[in-house]
């Protein structure tokens, strides 16, 4: 393997700029870990307007700083204060909670800080060798492979995320009708722009992001849901000793390994890998009861994955294209609004971007590792600010910053927009994630499939019969069947005990 | 993925059980339910969405498999759309997955009402005066913060949004001064 492009890499994450958003990033992601209410991806929307003005490199190392610092950042409310500022930290509350309960706040932030730098750096060295493996292999991709990659993406996506699947998928081709609008590549003919000067420019991301993200949670905050400001505990000594490390090593490894696999795999990520790792530990324990009363494994184990998982989700992102969650279609978007196109070409096209965002992580979670044990103290104070001063602010942050992009007040408008869109949809139990997802890939998808049918003189058969756009349809019927096949097996289950203790009853 | 064989165990995530109760109790302060004449109402605008989209497109011309015209792409997700959303009409009156509209929705839609008004006095009297009374609004009614807290970091965000947008970072906002 040659490694003169990781070494360059390197010499292009020391540059102080990008030094300093690296550290910038890993600030604000702590920052919004730490305050509950806005999350890693309404924070990237919002901040997708500073990344138009700086290059690509600093841009996507600092949007990944703040994805990463955020899953550090989530731990310390879990433990504290019983509330999980991201979704990946739910689990960590039942034991983290605990240990605080016991006056050990301290010993769980320390394990759960070591255990995120351990699984982040297991993870960016498992992104380091396979990374460029993959996208050597995609290479050979031609349009159908990516129609079909394109349409397994948005499909995994929202049948994997929380909520209803049926309405999920609605939101994803919603985002990609949405995407039609404007000027076909193909044929010039405009489309759903009712005669609109704006709209047949089509309808930007940054807007589209920032609107259904950042504005639309602000709005369902509003909603008097996390008002109250409780006291934290306090927290002591954060070095944990070494019987707490001995403790937590197991977990701690075999997090890293879950939160790697999981996180590379669509749809999976920082949530749904801290939730395998807590219930793998919980199994595996001698004394699972321990587990809800201060296990200390019970912390490391998820804090560990999930931090593993936001890292190797950026892989089928740097590698084919194609973004493994919501957050990482923010990365997809801000990389080409700076013009580059993610996909297998990027490692030899962009080295700088690509091995520069890697091996920026090495370095951001030595940040974050700093952050979150000598000074840990800093954040625990902020816990004391009041969500009422910070929506004012954010709010406001985003309507200027959609203006400073074209210096239109259309733009605010459209924020405005998707922003109340985005908060119907909550509202009604559908998740824009799936939405904003589709929107990304729908260009792609389209223009794919019509290549491929262009190569095939029509025949849509083609996509089924080359054999690796074949496998991945194969793939794409499984994951649409799957609920199905689950719903019928759990009828079936659920009859068979309804019918047991009749059974039983009769002689 | 061990994890979502629906073959092992009825509950394959039956460790995680506890999550879904602290997620329960974690919601205790959310809305009560909407009911299923909200979810009916959601399905048929996704419907009429994919009616809409599905009129479109045909409109725009399908063109053939060998020569795809504009149309046919967005038909063909526009007929997903409409399969779907008719589904989602028969099969989700029962869902619990929606809020209902409360009395704490008001204050989303005060908020609203003063996101349009910024952008809209945005061009007219410049960023200042608007971004001052949205954060003002924002503290005090929506945030209830006090009088005094509520003047002060009104203020001071303007006051900062200023050296930051104008003095530090010139960007070209429309402003009074």
């Amino acid at each position: 393997m040659d490694i003169s492009p990781i070494l360059n890499g390197f010499s292009v994450v020391l540059e102080p700029a990008n030094l300093l958003y690296c550290l910038a990033g890993v600030i604000i992601g702590m920052l919004i870990g730490v305050l509950p209410g806005l999350g890693p991806g309404a924070t990237i929307a919002i901040l997708l307007p500073i990344t138009y003005g700086i290059g690509p490199v600093p841009a996507i190392i600092m949007l990944a700083g703040i994805f990463y610092g955020a899953q550090y950042g989530g731990t310390i409310t879990s433990v504290l204060l019983r509330l999980p500022g991201e979704a990946s930290s739910v689990v960590t509350v039942f034991d983290g909670f605990a240990l605080a309960k016991q006056g050990r706040a301290g010993t769980a932030l320390g394990i759960a800080a070591i255990g995120s730098f351990i699984g982040g750096t297991v993870s960016i060295i498992g992104l380091t060798l396979l990374a460029p493996v993959v996208a050597g292999f995609a290479l050979d991709f031609g349009p159908p492979e990516y129609a079909a990659l394109g349409i397994l993406g948005v499909l995994l996506i929202s049948s994997v995320g929380n909520g209803n699947k049926l309405k999920a998928i609605i939101a994803a081709c919603v985002g990609l009708l949405i995407a039609t609008v404007g000027r076909d590549t193909f044929t010039g003919a405009e489309r759903f722009t009712f005669d609109s000067l704006n709209l047949a420019e089509g309808i930007d991301f940054i807007p589209i992001a920032m609107g259904l993200f950042g504005l639309s949670e602000i709005l369902y905050n509003l909603e008097e849901r996390h008002n109250q400001v409780h006291a934290p505990a306090k927290v002591g000594n954060v070095w944990p000793s070494r019987k707490d490390l001995g403790q937590a090593k197991g977990a701690i490894g075999r997090g890293s390994v879950i939160g790697f696999v999981l996180g590379v795999l669509p749809g999976g990520g920082a949530t749904l890998s801290s939730l395998a790792a807590y219930a793998l530990e919980k199994r595996r324990a001698k004394q699972p009861e321990r587990f809800g009363r201060g296990a200390i494994e019970g912390v490391a184990a998820p804090e560990t994955a999930n931090n593993a998982a936001a890292t190797s989700s950026f892989i089928p992102l740097l590698t084919l294209g194609i973004p493994a969650n919501a957050t990482m279609a923010l990365m997809f978007g801000a990389l080409l609004i700076q013009g580059i196109q993610p996909g297998p070409q990027l490692v030899t096209e962009h080295p700088d971007v690509f091995w520069g965002v890697i091996n920026s992580m090495y370095i951001g979670n030595i940040l974050l590792l700093i952050m979150s044990i000598p000074m840990v103290g800093v954040f625990v104070r902020i816990l004391r600010v009041r969500p009422a001063i910070l929506a004012p602010i954010t709010v406001l942050i985003t309507l200027l910053g959609a203006y400073t992009v074209n210096n239109q007040v259309y733009d605010i408008f459209l924020v405005i927009v998707f922003g109340v869109l985005g908060y119907l949809m909550k509202k009604l139990g559908f998740e824009p994630g799936p939405l904003v997802l589709a929107f990304v890939l729908g260009p792609m998808i389209e223009n794919s499939a019509r290549q491929a049918l262009l190569i095939f003189g029509g025949d849509p058969t083609g996509f089924i019969t080359r054999p690796i756009s074949g496998t991945v349809f194969a793939l794409i019927v499984l994951v649409a069947a799957l609920p199905l096949i689950r719903k019928a097996v759990r009828r079936k289950t659920s009859a068979d005990r309804a019918e047991e203790p009749v059974e039983e009853k009769t002689p | 993925m061990s994890m979502s064989d629906p073959a092992r165990s009825p509950d394959p995530l039956g460790d995680v059980i506890d999550a879904d109760r602290l997620q329960a109790e974690l919601e205790e302060g959310r809305p009560p339910h909407a009911g299923p004449i909200s979810q009916i109402t959601a399905a048929l605008v996704a419907l009429a969405v994919g009616v809409f989209g599905a009129i479109g497109s045909y409109a725009l011309g399908l063109g053939r498999l060998t020569q795809p015209g504009p149309g046919l792409w967005p038909f063909a997700i526009s007929v997903v759309i409409i399969v779907l959303s008719a589904v989602l009409v028969v099969t989700g009156r029962g869902l619990e997955d929606a809020e209902r509209f409360s009395k704490a929705s008001l204050l989303t839609t005060v908020g609203v009402v003063t996101l349009v008004l910024l952008a809209a006095l945005l061009p007219v009297i410049g960023f200042e005066i608007p971004s001052l009374l949205l954060v003002f609004v924002w503290l005090r009614w929506l945030g209830k913060e006090s009088w005094r807290s509520s003047i002060v970091i009104s203020v001071a965000t303007v006051a900062a949004f200023y050296v930051l947008f104008v003095v530090l970072l010139q960007i070209p906002l429309p402003r009074l001064i």
